[in-house]
C-alpha cells in the first residue's frame, strides 16, 4: 500500500467538520488575543479579524463556504440556545426593568421600528433591489432571529446573516464615539441603545465599557429579538402599501 | 455536571420553542419563544438555577465567536454585495448610526419624564 501523501490527508480533513471547527476557534483565540493586546480598542473588534483570517486562508486553499460550513456550524448553532440563555439576564435585570418599563417600552418600540425603517427606506433610496431591502429590514436583531425573519419577508436569509455581522461590528466600532458626541453618558440609556442597534456584537463591546452597560444592552437585545420578530414583518406590510415599489 | 444540564434545559426550550411556533404558526423565530418560556418559568420559580445560569453565562460570554461562522457567509455573497455596494453599505452604516442615536436619545428623554414620578411611589416589593 501506498503511504498516505499530505494531499490524501487534505482530501481527508477538508471534507470533515473537524478543520472548519477547529479553524474557527483557533482563529477567533488569535483575534481575541490580539483585540487584548490593543487594550480592548473597538478597531480590533475580534469578529472583524476573525472573519478576515478565516476569509483569506478558505481563499487562499481554495475551500468553498459549504465546506467550512461543515464544521461552523457547530458554533453558528449555538446561536440558537445562546437566544434562549438571554432569558438569564433579562430575570436578573428584572428589578431595574420594572422601574424603566415605560421608558425601555418606549424606546424599544421606537428603536426596532426606526432600524427596519431606515434600512428599508434608505436602500431603496439608494436604488438597492427588493431582496436586499428585505436582507437588511432584520439586521438590527440577533442572528438567528434576523434570519427567520428575514426568510419570512422575501429576504436572503444567508445573506442578512453576514448584514447582522457587520451591523453589530458598525455599532460595536462606533458606539462608543456616538454617545459621547451626542452627550448621552448615562450607561443604561448607552446598553439600550446598542443591544437595539448592534445585538449580541454590540452586547459584548457594552460589557467592556461597564456591566451595566453591558447588562441593558443584553436585555435589549432581548427584547428587540421579540419585539422585531413582532414588528417587521408589519412594518413591511406598511411600507409596501404606503409606498409600492 | 452542572453546565450538562443547564445546556439540556436551554435545548429543551429552544426545541419546545420551534415545536410551538410551527404547530401554530406564529410569525416569532422558535428561539425567541424559548427565552420567552423560560424568562416566564424563571419569574415563577423565583430564582435562576444555578445550572442555568452558568450554562447562559458561559454562552453569552462567548456571543461575539458564535457570529464567526456567519460573517465568513460573506465571501458566499461577494458577488451580490459587490454588485449593490453602495446601497448596502450607505444603508447599513447610516441606519446603524440613525438607530443608535434616536434609541439613545429616547432613552435618555424618556427616562427623566417617567421615573421621577414612578421613584415617588416607591419600588414596589415582592
Amino acid at each position: 500500500m501506498n503511504e498516505p501523501g499530505l494531499k490524501d490527508i487534505w482530501v481527508y480533513l477538508s471534507a470533515s467538520p473537524l478543520l472548519g471547527l477547529t479553524i474557527t476557534l483557533v482563529a477567533y483565540g488569535l483575534a481575541y488575543r490580539l483585540y487584548l493586546r490593543t487594550n480592548s480598542s473597538p478597531l480590533a473588534n475580534p469578529v472583524v479579524t476573525s472573519v478576515a483570517m478565516l476569509i483569506v486562508l478558505l481563499l487562499a486553499t481554495g475551500t468553498s463556504y459549504s465546506d467550512y460550513f461543515e464544521g461552523g456550524q457547530f458554533v453558528h448553532f449555538l446561536l440558537g440556545p445562546a437566544t434562549v440563555a438571554l432569558a438569564v439576564p433579562l430575570y436578573q435585570q428584572f428589578s431595574r426593568l420594572r422601574q424603566l418599563w415605560l421608558p425601555v417600552t418606549i424606546s424599544l418600540f421606537c428603536g426596532v421600528v426606526i432600524a427596519a425603517g431606515s434600512s428599508i427606506g434608505l436602500a431603496r433610496l439608494l436604488g438597492g433591489s427588493q431582496e436586499i431591502q428585505m436582507s437588511l429590514a432584520p439586521k438590527s436583531a440577533t442572528a438567528p432571529v434576523a434570519m427567520g425573519i428575514s426568510e419570512k419577508i422575501g429576504g436572503l436569509p444567508s445573506l442578512t446573516a453576514v448584514l447582522v455581522v457587520i451591523t453589530g461590528i458598525t455599532g460595536a466600532v462606533l458606539g462608543t464615539k456616538l454617545f459621547e458626541w451626542i452627550r448621552v453618558r448615562d450607561d443604561t440609556a448607552r446598553g439600550i441603545a446598542m443591544g437595539v442597534a448592534a445585538h449580541g456584537i454590540g452586547t459584548a463591546r457594552a460589557f467592556q465599557v461597564s456591566s451595566q452597560m453591558g447588562a441593558f444592552s443584553g436585555l435589549a437585545m432581548a427584547l428587540s429579538a421579540f419585539a422585531t420578530a413582532l414588528l417587521v414583518p408589519w412594518l413591511v406590510d406598511l411600507i409596501e402599501s404606503l409606498f409600492p415599489a | 455536571m452542572q453546565f450538562l444540564n443547564g445546556i439540556t434545559l436551554l435545548l429543551v426550550y429552544q426545541l419546545v420553542g420551534e415545536i410551538t411556533v410551527r404547530l401554530l404558526g406564529l410569525p416569532i423565530p422558535g428561539p425567541v419563544l424559548g427565552m420567552v418560556m423560560l424568562f416566564i418559568t424563571l419569574m415563577i420559580r423565583g430564582k435562576a438555577p444555578a445550572s442555568v445560569d452558568q450554562a447562559s453565562t458561559a454562552l453569552l460570554s462567548h456571543l461575539s465567536l458564535l457570529f464567526v461562522p456567519a460573517g465568513v457567509g460573506m465571501m458566499a455573497h461577494f458577488d451580490r454585495i459587490a454588485d449593490e455596494w453602495v446601497p448596502i453599505a450607505l444603508a447599513l452604516l447610516l441606519s446603524t448610526v440613525i438607530t443608535m442615536v434616536a434609541t439613545a436619545l429616547i432613552m435618555q428623554i424618556t427616562t427623566r419624564w417617567f421615573t421621577k414620578p414612578l421613584a415617588q411611589k416607591g419600588p414596589a416589593d415582592e
